[in-house]
């Protein structure tokens, strides 16, 4: 019995290690490379631990190739703005849905519903044509307004304050508190977890999005990150490996650090937005 | 059924909800609206004069090399990507729930792709899958085994994309299965365990798999959708090449409206797209309704 389940234990870690390795190698790879002169990446032998270090040479290419320093700023910045817009918007819609009887309150969450349908890609050419014709194109406003409204945030949320006690709300009530007080004092605070799940959904599909920036950006200096590396990878002639390995650490080690010290916030976010979506 | 609204809470509903709704209609609705439109017409990018056609383009796209070609592509990345993450991040769930031994460690290690930057980590595929200098083919000649064109073979693109899809999404459906192997009852498998169920497989069978028959539906549902939406590795390593062989459904939308301008065809195949999601929405809804469900 105990030998048994000592062999149990000891596959699941090696098992669990093996596919660690498959899932970390590409970041090993990817710090190992940044370090190496090109020379090295280029020579036939399969060598983690750079000869000659290069990192000072790599990693300066990566920061002033392209304004790196500001396209970090103007993707933290997007997320952080789009985040905060949508968790205003779509609260006091979710509280109403959830706790309020009105008329039409069926109808509006049917649009609720048919808005997670649709996503940016399939209406980017008219938000595109009103981005040029109110001159909004390469500005960074454009990469937040068409994201103002997220309808996810309203069915996450509505789904989340209708456990909420009545009580609750009905003692805020008597209480004094106007609706607009009941959602910022009572149902926000209450729905503290859904929030910050949800913000971590947000942040990490802004973060990484591609499509809208490639179409409404073409400056390098408003480029968020994804769009940023494009253009590093663009400003490059040859196979500089090192240097854009180096350009790769820099503008995934934000998240990932973020993600290093919030990791539970993270996890449960992911799962609670995923599972509730 | 009372239907008597107390007119206080109502107008105070329409005043909450009224700056979503008005962003809802100008951000969503409108647009698709517009898209429905454009798709009608022979619109192109800066020429005014626009055609009404009906149906024409979409009857058009059903003869469009180009677009079919990228339902088959899109296709074969769903089937490459979605049941390989599925299963694995079911394996990895169970294999890290079965014991608490460095378990918060492994579930990290296993997220850490989906935290990271597609366009930066797809990148770095490039690198490690390229053909005479990648890590992966000196790997596989040391063993004795020949290099592989991997991003610049039409017979091995999607193959090569499908490895980097399955590496990036496995961590996500790891943490949903987590979550449903957490809300199973422990007592129900000491109950199969007395009904007779003794090996690990067969409580596997009669347990987990049926109790987590909602949680793999909505895992392999968001992972479809997911895949249908590729674009960030091929926008980056590949842009539908070589040929048109990595050319997926959004790069071609992409590359109809804003390379070739032609907004009209693009828009067709937009709703085209819209349709796929609601199909795949649709389903999961009816097979949601039917058959998994438990008490």
């Amino acid at each position: 019995m105990m030998a048994s389940s000592y062999f149990w234990r000891g596959l699941r870690i090696v098992l669990l290690l093996l596919g660690a390795a498959f899932v970390l190698a590409p970041f090993v790879f990817m710090v190992s490379t940044s370090l190496k002169p090109q020379a090295e990446v280029f020579s036939s032998t399969l060598q983690l631990v750079p000869q000659q270090w290069f990192a000072l040479s790599n990693y300066t290419k990566a920061l002033t190739r392209i304004p790196m320093g500001q396209v970090l700023l103007n993707g933290i910045y997007v997320c952080l703005a789009i985040v905060v817009f949508q968790i205003l918007f779509a609260l006091p819609c979710a509280y109403a849905l959830a706790k309020l009887r009105f008329r039409g309150r069926e109808f509006v969450f049917g649009l609720v519903l048919l808005g997670l349908l649709i996503p940016i890609h399939a209406i980017s050419i008219p938000l595109y044509a009103a981005a040029r014709s109110t001159g909004l194109l390469n500005t960074l406003s454009v990469l937040i307004v068409p994201f103002l409204l997220s309808v996810f945030a309203i069915f996450l949320f509505r789904q989340f304050i209708k456990s909420i006690p009545d009580d609750l709300i009905a003692a805020a009530r008597c209480d004094g508190l106007s609706e607009l007080a009941i959602v910022w004092r009572i149902v926000l605070p209450n729905a503290w977890p859904a929030a910050s799940a949800f913000a971590v959904f947000s942040v990490l599909a802004h973060w990484n999005d591609l499509y809208w920036p490639l179409i409404a950006i073409s400056k390098t200096e408003l480029a968020t990150p994804p769009l940023g590396l494009l253009f590093f990878r663009a400003a490059e002639s040859g196979d500089d490996y090192g240097a854009l390995m180096a350009a790769a650490v820099v503008i995934t080690l934000p998240l990932v650090m973020f993600f290093l010290f919030a990791q539970r916030m993270f996890i449960e976010g992911m799962t609670m937005s995923g599972l509730k979506g | 059924m009372k239907h008597s609204f107390d007119p206080n809470e109502v107008r105070a509903a329409y005043w909450l909800s009224a700056p979503a709704l008005l962003l809802m209609l100008v951000l969503l609705l409108l647009p698709t609206l517009a898209v429905l439109v454009l798709s009608f017409t022979d619109a192109e990018l800066g020429v005014p004069q626009v055609n009404f056609r009906g149906l024409a383009a979409y009857a058009d796209l059903l003869n469009d090399s180009t677009f079919l070609g990228a339902v088959k592509t899109t296709a074969l990345y769903v089937v490459l990507v979605v049941p390989a993450s599925v299963v694995l991040g079911l394996g990895l769930a169970m294999l890290i729930e079965a014991d608490d031994l460095f378990k918060p460690f492994f579930r990290s290690v296993y997220f850490l792709p989906v935290v990271s930057l597609l366009v930066a980590m797809a990148s770095v595929w490039q690198y490690l899958m390229h053909p005479s200098i990648g890590p992966i083919n000196m790997l596989l000649n040391t063993f004795g085994l020949s290099s592989v064109n991997w991003l610049g073979s039409s017979d091995n693109v999607m193959g090569a994309l499908a490895i980097i899809g399955i590496w990036q999404t496995v961590g996500f459906n790891m943490v949903l299965f987590l979550a449903g192997l957490t809300g199973i009852n422990r007592d129900l498998y000491a109950a199969a365990e007395m009904d007779g169920a003794r090996s690990a497989w067969s409580r596997f069978c009669v347990v987990t798999w049926p109790m987590l028959g909602p949680t793999t539906l909505f895992v392999l549902t968001i992972s479809v959708i997911n895949a249908v939406k590729v674009f960030e590795t091929v926008a980056t390593l590949t842009q539908g090449g070589p040929g048109k062989a990595s050319d997926v459904l959004l790069w071609v939308i992409y590359e109809e409206g804003f390379v070739h301008l032609q907004i009209g065809t693009a828009s067709a195949m937009a709703m085209v797209f819209i349709a796929v999601l609601l199909v795949l929405v649709l389903i999961q809804t009816r097979v949601l309704e039917k058959r998994v469900h438990y008490t």
